[in-house]
């Protein structure tokens, strides 16, 4: 391709051109968003809400009570539920809305089951209710209004303590005849215009607002997605963090601004306790952060939290903890767990805006082998269609896609293309004559097929929201519908902000339509939407057999059930790999653990080192995956030199060895919802120092890893917690026990230390992809604690399809090892499958020389088994043990 | 489980119509057979342990080196060797055992994994064998083409070096018919100039006079003058509002209404460069020649760029990107004109420049022979140094060509000054080597350059394997275009093939018969592809 941007639209061009770093002039301020300057400019003091105690109504499972704004006389609803899984839910709607507020559907996985609340006490200005146990009660005030959770003497939580509460009534323009005329209008109520783009905003202002204090609580986590700390800051002197999915051009690292995806949850964390706060809008979202220990000493800790969405309404769930884990399952039982991928998935991914042909397709897949580098997927971006028509391939550079599939197929290898959801406006393409037709496009204000600039031209965007228009959309991943797709075929969703290259903000204007409800109303939802239909068309293509794997740009709360997410557009520079840490730890606070960030930074040419070190620190980050700009040199593993090329290639194969680690953790995350990616917080919750650690995290509990994210170190200095139960384990071959030290300085390998305490199972036979490796024995590495005990589990099933699920076909081993004793527990006695992998080798760290070393099957025989002590490093290697990684067994050291 | 029971295998290789049996541990070449002796313990080829016998290929590491498991996937760094009877024998890493794909043709990598491998040994034996008769008898012509390449080149060179010689023996003589000539025209300039200068002196004298006449002649036409009179004459108009007021006539003749002869010289002074007479008014009004002669071109200097042989179309120095396209075009109409409008220089006759001034009268016969003689002293001048400046553009030409790195026997010279096209669906490329390589879209558009001729960058045992074309047009945010071509050997001089491997860095593929390499002696037959 000669053509850089020539080829592009001249709005493109203009983005491409405007800067090296983000265009912060195209993205809203709070100051230039009109409901969020309005409700900013309302301070805390005494609000003007008055809770109406006589209008209480309880049931079973909720309570009603009617709030009056004692200023506009406005009254409004409250509901409050309390929720199984120590949660409490709070609802507030105006009690008589002109038409209908939009409440977000589809993002709880079901209603979510209450429990009884009951009336404790009563006085004329309050109302204590029963959360259950542990002295947990609600306090409802009434004037002024608030809600205060406690349990016993301690205040866990208050509602509008600061009086932030505000409720834009919906009403009617002055210059119509049901016009009351009590309020005054303030600028951008109903209209309001940025830089050429002007909101029409025909239902006038409808924002809302409310506030949460947090006693005792320093450290706040969560609301992604930012390019910043793991900690979030205090707004006080800056704009809020920002919720409203954007493509940001460039995006700069460390401020507030909105990027791709939103998930409204905030996670607070003390020594004392662990919470959350989900606010469930879909709207543009403005989170303020308040902390009084900004700059202080020795005062007693709290941090405010002020939400502010532009419409729907306020729904929030209060997660209760008590503990890290507690909040995770919380959350998961309303939103769901993440998927769980198919083991490729997990595996190593190559991508690159674009491989140009079949032909570099194939070079690529070749130069893995020839180089000796594992890697599962290659991806196509844009370029692979025809014309940027989604579900279609370049006649010229892809003209047998099959051939190219089933080549990739003979090598166990997969691909990815991309379908994202702008549809090129072209009366020649089968997918935009059929959305039309249907009347499946979003429309603009005045009701035609809204259409927007993006890749391809002048585009359609499909309405996601409309659940016919995803059925439609899941229905033409058929194979028949697809052509030239098979089986190792998978998709990436990206530009799903919406991204609209001449849209406000370069996203779709808020007073679009989507049926009834306004862009306004769903806007956060869309690439949810998106990544739902896509997942759902995979699965349906398969007959509901086969697990899908689709990546997206943009998020929502829930989005963890349909698949990956990346960071989008990073930068190849030592800031971005950094960022990339706290940016995915966040994302795994709020229930969406399979992230990653592109491997090398997306734009900008990355030097060998830092290329060297992205890939050390994306072998050990859920999505694995390499990917560049169109204009980048290519950055092919081996394209380095050969150190360079021997580096990469042992990261990747240390991914490949630790997949069943990996595995059994994405297993884990989705029957629990707990993260795989884990700040040490999580596992240390009542360890300080670890509560602003960003540069090191855990995966699941029992790696920890400290990444090498700086220019030139020749070390790192890790924080090791837990008492030096954590011992190193950084190559496939080398291992060093440590003594209960705080700091370990490495040089030029990946710093990534076992927990003392824990069994991991590898494979340690790294082949071309995983697929080549399902069938392969494992070795045991058991590093036990200063108790001389350690446990792990061991997850096994066919790695692609949903029958461990729905026949329950897996193997779940639970792995003990106490009193020189380890023995392998079945832990889904109702499960069954039979795998062909067995146990090769199992390695015990920090031990002494056994006399003799005894299997134990389960049939009673017995057989001794040879083994070498290595006493330099006090490791014990068993030999091969033979059994079946499904049976029981026990190993005996005397 | 899977344990690995076979421990021998039994290699069929079928030699001269005769089968052979051969045991040895699966994956292990013949070569290495004598370390693998059954029932005797068995020591790892790096000499670390040694191992019961039984535990080789028993699906279980325990040589550090991989040698105990020639034939299973359990060491790392292990390799397996496949006989591939029919086709060549290869090592694969042990890690492509039993992976479900077929590494071997004769699938003796695939043993226990269930995927159904076909030995494909003899087709790929006989394809190999076609491929390589046919590259042998391309390599065989190539050679001899490139053979006459280089007796070629080598003629050339010594022409070309002889004949740099000659010129440097002509050129010295030039030189000095130059300075010869230069002699001449210096002394034959002086009288000239010496004679011109009294012509022109003369002719001042009498111009002086004349003009002193003509004065007094005007001044006694406008004499008599009134102010009525002086005032319809507008060019004396002092404020220029267009009208010659009465007090503004009055001011210009002294306050007089009238003036005698006498008064009329102190007032003439004051009017005659504006005054004009009737005639002379009426002249002037009617005249639209301009008061200067127009400028003149001159035709262009005879120097040209000096001509490459056989380029018929040279490159603009400079590239302008796609971006700018439509400027492009507009510039190149605009140089069209420009040459419409320079092509016949007119030339106007100087004397009707000056009404005042009457025309130098033309040299006499003396003076005008000293120009003349001059004149040719100039001519024979110029013409000498214009000879001898193009014989220098030779020289440096020919001086250039044979600084190029043409390859050890100067294979490549007959690429010098050449250009290959090849036509793919959008675009037109080619390349000139040695000179620049360059991509122009098919339907229309300007030209990219894809880089100018950089150097040799093939490996160290052979760096006439590639070429390296660099600082082409820039990218957008991105480098300058840059072109890698990859030379194979090929009866013919080809671009095969053109693509862009990463942005803006191209990749060529060219054929020649100068890559060529001697063929080997020995016979090509596929016993010597087999093992035994």
């Amino acid at each position: 391709m000669a053509a850089s941007c020539d080829s592009l639209l001249p709005l493109i061009l203009l983005l491409c051109l405007s800067a090296q770093a983000v265009d912060r002039s195209n993205f809203k301020t709070c100051d230039q968003s009109a409901f969020c300057k309005h409700q900013r400019e309302l301070k805390p003091g005494q609000s003007p809400y008055r809770a109406l105690l006589d209008t209480l109504e309880l049931s079973d499972s909720r309570l009603t009570l009617q709030l009056i704004n004692d200023n506009n006389k406005v009254r409004l609803l409250l509901e409050l539920y309390r929720l199984q899984g120590n949660m409490t839910r709070v609802k507030i709607n105006e009690l008589k809305p002109l038409k209908p507020r939009y409440e977000v559907p589809d993002v709880l996985i079901s209603d979510p089951i209450t429990e009884a609340l009951s009336v404790v006490a009563q006085d004329e200005n309050s109302l204590v209710l029963s959360l259950g146990g542990k002295d947990q009660r609600l306090i409802v005030s009434a004037q002024p209004f608030r809600l205060d959770i406690v349990e016993g003497p301690q205040v866990l939580m208050s509602l509008n303590s600061r009086g932030l509460l505000a409720f834009e009534h919906l009403r009617a323009r002055k210059d119509t005849a049901s016009h009351t005329g009590k309020e005054e209008d303030k600028p951008g109520m109903w209209e309001e215009t940025f830089k050429s783009h002007t909101d029409s905003k025909p239902n006038g202002p409808s924002s809302i607002s409310l506030d949460f204090s947090l006693p005792g609580v320093e450290h706040v986590y969560g609301i992604p997605e930012h390019a910043d700390t793991l900690k979030l800051k205090n707004t006080d002197g800056s704009d809020p963090y920002r919720l409203y999915n954007l493509d940001v051009f460039q995006y700069e690292l460390h401020n507030p601004m909105a990027l791709y995806g939103a998930v409204p949850v905030l996670i607070s964390h003390s020594t004392d306790r662990t919470m959350g706060i989900f606010w469930l809008n879909a709207a543009e979202t403005w989170v303020d952060i308040s902390s009084n220990t900004a700059g202080k000493v020795r005062v007693i800790p709290q941090t405010d939290v002020r939400w502010i969405s532009e419409s729907g309404l306020i729904d929030v769930f209060i997660m209760l903890g008590p503990k890290p884990a507690d909040v995770f399952t919380q959350y998961a039982s309303l939103t769901g767990t993440q998927s769980f991928p198919p083991l490729s998935a997990l595996a190593y991914h190559q991508c690159r805006w674009n491989y140009n042909d079949q032909e570099d397709v194939k070079t690529v897949d070749q130069g893995f082998d020839e180089h000796d580098i594992p890697y599962d997927f290659i991806w196509l971006d844009i370029e692979h269609a025809d014309g940027k028509r989604y579900f279609t391939w370049d006649p010229s550079n892809f003209p047998q896609p099959k051939e190219m599939l089933q080549g990739l197929m003979d090598k166990r290898r997969k691909l990815v293309a991309i379908v994202d959801p702008h549809i090129r406006v072209d009366s020649g393409y089968k997918i935009h004559n059929e959305i039309r037709s249907k009347n499946f496009y979003v429309k603009n204000k005045d009701g035609g097929d809204y259409e927007g600039w993006c890749w391809p031209g002048n585009s359609g965007y499909p309405d996601f929201t409309n659940p016919e228009m995803r059925a439609w959309w899941a229905s033409q991943f058929a194979y028949d519908q697809y052509e030239g797709s098979m089986e190792n075929q998978y998709i990436w969703n990206d530009m799903n902000e919406p991204s609209v290259f001449n849209g406000p903000e370069v996203t779709m204007h808020k007073d679009a339509l989507h049926g009834v409800w306004e862009h306004r109303d769903v806007h956060n939802l869309y690439g949810l939407y998106v990544q739902k239909a896509t997942a759902d068309g995979l699965i349906l293509r398969s007959g509901g057999v086969q697990r899908p794997f689709v990546l997206t740009r943009a998020f929502f709360a829930g989005s963890q059930r349909y698949g990956a997410v990346w960071t989008g557009d990073n930068a190849a520079e030592w800031g971005h790999l950094k960022i990339s840490i706290p940016m995915c730890l966040s994302l795994g606070l709020v229930g969406i653990s399979f992230c990653g960030a592109d491997v090398g930074g997306f734009f900008k040419h990355p030097s060998a080192e830092l290329l060297v070190r992205w890939y050390q620190v994306g072998a050990y980050q859920p999505f694995f995956r390499a990917h560049a700009h169109i204009d980048t040199p290519r950055r092919e593993p081996w394209l380095f030199g050969p150190e360079n090329t021997a580096l990469i290639r042992e990261a990747i194969r240390q991914r490949y060895a630790l997949l069943p680690y990996w595995y059994q953790l994405f297993y884990n995350t989705h029957r629990t919802g707990q993260p795989v990616m884990r700040p040490l917080w999580v596992e240390y919750p009542d360890d300080v120092a670890t509560f602003s650690i960003e540069d090191e995290y855990l995966i699941g509990k029992d790696l920890l890893v400290h990444p090498v994210t700086d220019e030139g170190a020749t070390g790192v200095t890790a924080y090791l917690p837990g008492k030096g139960e954590v011992m190193c384990f950084s190559t496939l071959n080398g291992f060093l026990s440590l003594p209960s030290l705080k700091y370990f300085l490495w040089v030029s390998h990946i710093p990534v230390f076992q927990r003392g305490g824990s069994i991991i199972c590898r494979k340690d036979r790294v082949r071309r992809s995983s697929s080549c490796m399902e069938n392969d024995p494992y070795t045991l590495y058991v590093a036990p604690s200063s108790q001389g005990s350690a446990e792990g589990e061991l997850y096994i099933d066919d790695f692609h399809t949903f029958s461990f699920e729905v026949a329950k076909q897996f193997v779940h081993r639970h792995l003990s090892f106490s009193a020189n004793t380890l023995s392998s527990r079945n832990l889904a006695p109702d499960s069954q499958f039979s795998t062909a992998s067995w146990i090769e080798k199992i390695v015990i760290f920090g031990g002494s020389q056994p006399s003799s070393v005894t299997l134990k099957n389960a049939d009673g025989t017995e057989s001794a088994l040879e083994f070498e002590f290595g006493s330099t490093l006090a490791v014990l290697t068993l030999r091969k043990p033979g059994v079946n990684a499904a049976a029981d067994w026990t190993v005996v050291l005397r | 489980m899977t344990c690995v029971h076979l421990l021998l295998t039994l290699v069929f290789a079928v030699s001269l119509g005769t089968p052979v049996e051969i045991q040895r541990p699966r994956g292990v070449p013949l070569t290495k057979k004598q370390f693998y002796v059954e029932n005797k313990p068995f020591t790892c080829l790096d000499g670390s342990r040694a191992i019961p016998f039984d535990r080789v290929n028993d699906d279980y590491c325990d040589c550090k080196d991989g040698s105990d498991e020639p034939g299973t996937a359990a060491c790392p760094n292990g390799s397996f060797h496949c006989t591939n009877a029919g086709y060549r024998p290869m090592f694969i890493p042990s890690s492509r055992i039993n992976d479900g794909i077929c590494d071997c043709c004769d699938t003796t990598d695939e043993y226990n994994s269930g995927a159904k491998c076909e030995n494909t040994c003899k087709e790929l034996g006989r394809k190999e064998r076609e491929v390589l008769q046919k590259m042998a008898e391309i390599t065989k012509e190539g050679f001899l083409l490139k053979q006459h390449l280089i007796e070629e080149a080598k003629k050339g060179q010594q022409e070309k070096k002889s004949k740099v010689t000659d010129m440097q023996g002509n050129k010295k003589q030039l030189d000095e018919k130059v300075e010869v000539l230069r002699t001449v025209k210096e002394t034959a300039e002086q009288p000239e100039k010496e004679a011109k200068e009294r012509h022109l002196k003369a002719w001042e004298e009498q111009k002086a006079a004349i003009r002193l006449e003509k004065d007094k002649a005007k001044m006694a036409e406008a004499f008599f003058v009134s102010v009525s009179e002086l005032q319809s004459h507008a060019e004396l108009d002092a404020d220029a509002d267009g009208t010659l007021t009465e007090t503004e006539a009055q001011g210009l003749m002294g306050g007089a209404e009238q003036v005698d002869t006498s008064t009329f010289e102190s007032v003439w002074p004051n009017i005659k460069d504006k005054y004009h007479s009737e005639v002379s008014r009426e002249e002037a009004d009617m005249s639209c020649l301009p008061e200067e002669p127009a400028p003149v071109e001159t035709p262009p200097d005879e120097v040209k760029e000096p001509v490459v042989v056989n380029d018929s179309e040279p490159y603009p120095e400079d590239d302008i990107s796609e971006e700018e396209d439509e400027d492009d075009e507009d510039e190149d109409d605009y140089h069209e004109d420009d040459d419409k409008v320079s092509a016949p220089p007119t030339i106007k006759a100087p004397e009707k420049s000056h009404e005042d001034e009457e025309a130098m009268p033309p040299y006499d016969a003396d003076t005008q022979a000293l120009i003349d003689a001059a004149q040719k002293a100039r001519d024979d001048f110029e013409e000498a140094e214009k000879a001898l400046r193009e014989m220098d553009d030779q020289i440096r030409n020919i001086e250039k060509e044979l600084s190029f790195d043409f390859g050890p026997d100067a294979e490549f010279t007959y690429l010098y000054s050449q250009c290959y096209e090849l036509t793919t669906s959008e675009y037109i490329y080619r390349l000139c080597p040695f000179n620049r390589i360059s991509q122009k879209p098919k339907y229309g558009g300007s030209e990219t350059n894809l880089g100018t001729w950089g150097s040799w960058s093939g490996p160290e045992n052979n760096k006439y394997l590639l070429m390296k074309y660099e600082h082409g047009t820039g990218c957008w945010q991105g480098p300058n275009r840059s072109t890698t071509v990859k030379l194979t050997c090929g009866k013919e001089t080809v671009v095969t093939s053109t693509s862009e491997p990463s942005r803006c860095e191209y990749l060529m593929e060219f054929t020649t018969p100068a890559v060529c390499q001697e063929p080997a002696n020995t016979d090509l037959s596929p016993h010597d592809h087999e093992e035994l």
